[in-house]
């Protein structure tokens, strides 16, 4: 009894390793498929409409996620700040709250809130769409007539996201910069010129570049994910639920992985 | 069982499939003659569909071979595969239409793919197109303004959007009022005089089969059981062929069965 215990638990460790694995295996395939396809959803050099569909997909990923964004920007700025400020204070280095909100925003807080955020919205909309698209019959007929799917509904959507999560980082640390910066003026009245010095010391090219790389990856897990989802749907609408769902919990944990190894190996690189 | 075919377009050697161990199709062996309206027959479940899925090259068979036009798409390249998306067309009992995309979109999708044909010429070819299937002025619609039958037309529209040799219906009747898939038979009819497209259904409509079909085969649980003209069909004695064309259920519940069940569930032996 105890010994055929024991089998079962190995046998379903082996069976959810194996399927981690060919998952894994999965996304390594698309990606490399859509780095291949990558180049035909650019303009002029790339296939006609395919820059449209990315321009499409630029102002749903990036320009109708921007305001909650910034929103969420501020708020987790106000938050660092405030948080940062009542540790200071006791030490009397209440000024250092603008360089710990620079910094945090930086190197972490703006690419990994921007990611959370459009895993949240897009990367549920990505699965959703493809989903649906496998359930209606609609990715076969692309197949039937002799257009890959990777290419004609991912591409664009992976060259949008490239371009379009970068952008809303950089707007995210200002963002998440400013309301540190207006914290600071409320609380000790610092001046528009002392804050924007504090941050120009503070800031750092290494951080900026670092922080936009991280986003470019987080990019690409939540493109990757979300579409893979949709791709691996079996089934009915139910079946695209269960995606949906499964591809924000995925892709929002990859997101957090990645940025695990990132500032591991910022870390250890002499970045930290 | 195998029927050879005058001038076959399509053969099918010794085509197996199985799926998480289940046989879908076990040895099929049909040729499908140039010019003709071949009809798939079979029950739900037969394998009908999933036979279909190889003639489209869709999916690769466990076992057996898959010939389209000297394509073996088994074995085929790339390059191969490519020229005979070019050669066929589906039209997928879903429609398949691309939902973002105007009815004209969706047929000028395969046009602005795979030729270099100028905007205006593709808009002349695409109202050629959809006025084959009389859908000349609904052109500017969206797929989800459309009727069931008016969708599964303008999915013949796009089907045949490239000048396919082979055509291919997904149950075409399916969902629709008898009006309407009369007209669409009409349709296919007219699709196979007028341009000479050898044209395969997959369908469990049997009067729809017997009016549009050249030949006819019919399939019984992942195996050909019968081939041959509509006369031949209609004096068959293979027992499933009659049964199937006279609609006579299959028994639902075995009693011996049922009463076996309550037999043991009475005892306390919990049944499986």
């Amino acid at each position: 009894m105890r010994m055929s215990l024991l089998v079962g638990s190995v046998e379903r460790v082996g069976r959810r390793t194996a399927d981690d694995v060919e998952y894994c295996g999965s996304l390594a395939r698309q990606l490399w498929n859509s780095l291949r396809a990558l180049s035909l959803a650019l303009p002029v050099v790339g296939k006609r409409y395919r820059w449209k569909a990315a321009v499409t997909q630029m102002l749903q990923i990036g320009v109708q996620a921007f305001p909650m964004v910034t929103l969420m920007a501020v708020c987790a700025g106000l938050i660092l700040a405030m948080q940062g400020a009542s540790e200071l204070r006791r030490i009397g280095a209440i000024d250092l709250v603008v360089e710990l909100v620079t910094i945090g925003f930086t190197r972490e807080l703006g690419p990994l809130l921007t990611a959370i955020a459009v895993s949240g919205r897009s990367a549920s909309s990505f699965s959703a769409e493809i989903g649906t698209m496998k359930v209606t019959e609609e990715i076969d007929a692309l197949r039937t007539m002799g257009i890959d799917p990777v290419e004609f509904v991912l591409a664009p959507k992976y060259l949008a996201a490239l371009v379009v999560i970068p952008c809303l980082s950089i707007f995210s640390n200002a963002f998440g910069i400013l309301a540190g910066g207006v914290f600071m003026k409320i609380a000790t009245g610092m001046t528009l010129g002392v804050f924007l010095r504090s941050v120009a010391r503070t800031l750092v090219l290494r951080d900026l570049l670092f922080g936009l790389l991280k986003s470019l990856a987080f990019a690409t897990i939540i493109v990757q994910v979300g579409c893979l989802e949709g791709l691996s749907v079996k089934g009915g609408p139910d079946a695209v639920g269960r995606s949906t769902t499964a591809a924000v919990v995925k892709s929002t944990f990859l997101v957090i992985l990645a940025d695990v190894a990132f500032t591991t190996l910022f870390y250890l690189t002499g970045g930290v | 069982m195998t029927e050879k075919a005058a001038d076959p377009v399509i053969s099918l050697r010794d085509v197996a499939v199985t799926y998480d161990g289940r046989r879908i199709l076990d040895g099929v062996n049909l040729e499908i003659t140039r010019g003709e309206i071949t009809v798939l027959l079979g029950g739900s479940g037969s394998g009908k569909s999933t036979l279909l899925r190889q003639i489209i090259g869709l999916e690769r068979p466990n076992a057996g071979r898959v010939i389209v036009n000297d394509i073996d798409l088994v074995r085929c390249s790339p390059g191969e595969l490519r020229k005979f998306r070019r050669s066929v067309g589906v039209a997928f009992q879903s429609a398949a239409l691309f939902n973002s995309l105007s009815i004209e979109d969706n047929i000028s999708l395969p046009l602005r793919e795979h030729t270099r044909l100028a905007e205006s010429t593709i808009r002349l070819m695409v109202w050629l197109k959809l006025a084959v299937v009389g859908l000349a002025d609904s052109g500017k619609l969206n797929p989800q303004a459309l009727s069931g039958g008016m969708k599964k037309r303008a999915a013949v529209a796009r089907a045949i959007a490239l000048d396919p040799e082979i055509l291919v219906f997904d149950e075409p009747s399916a969902g629709l009022d008898p009006i309407v898939a009369a007209e669409l038979d009409e349709l296919i009819i007219t699709l196979k005089r007028a341009f000479g497209m050898t044209i395969v259904v997959v369908t469990h409509d049997l009067p729809s089969a017997f009016r549009i079909a050249d030949r006819l085969a019919m399939l019984y649980q992942g195996s050909l059981i019968a081939v041959g003209t509509k006369e031949e069909f209609q004096s068959s004695t293979h027992p499933r062929v009659r049964q199937f064309l006279d609609r006579v259920a299959d028994p639902v519940a075995e009693e011996s069965r049922v009463d076996d069940y309550f037999q043991r569930y009475l005892e306390g032996d919990s049944p499986k």
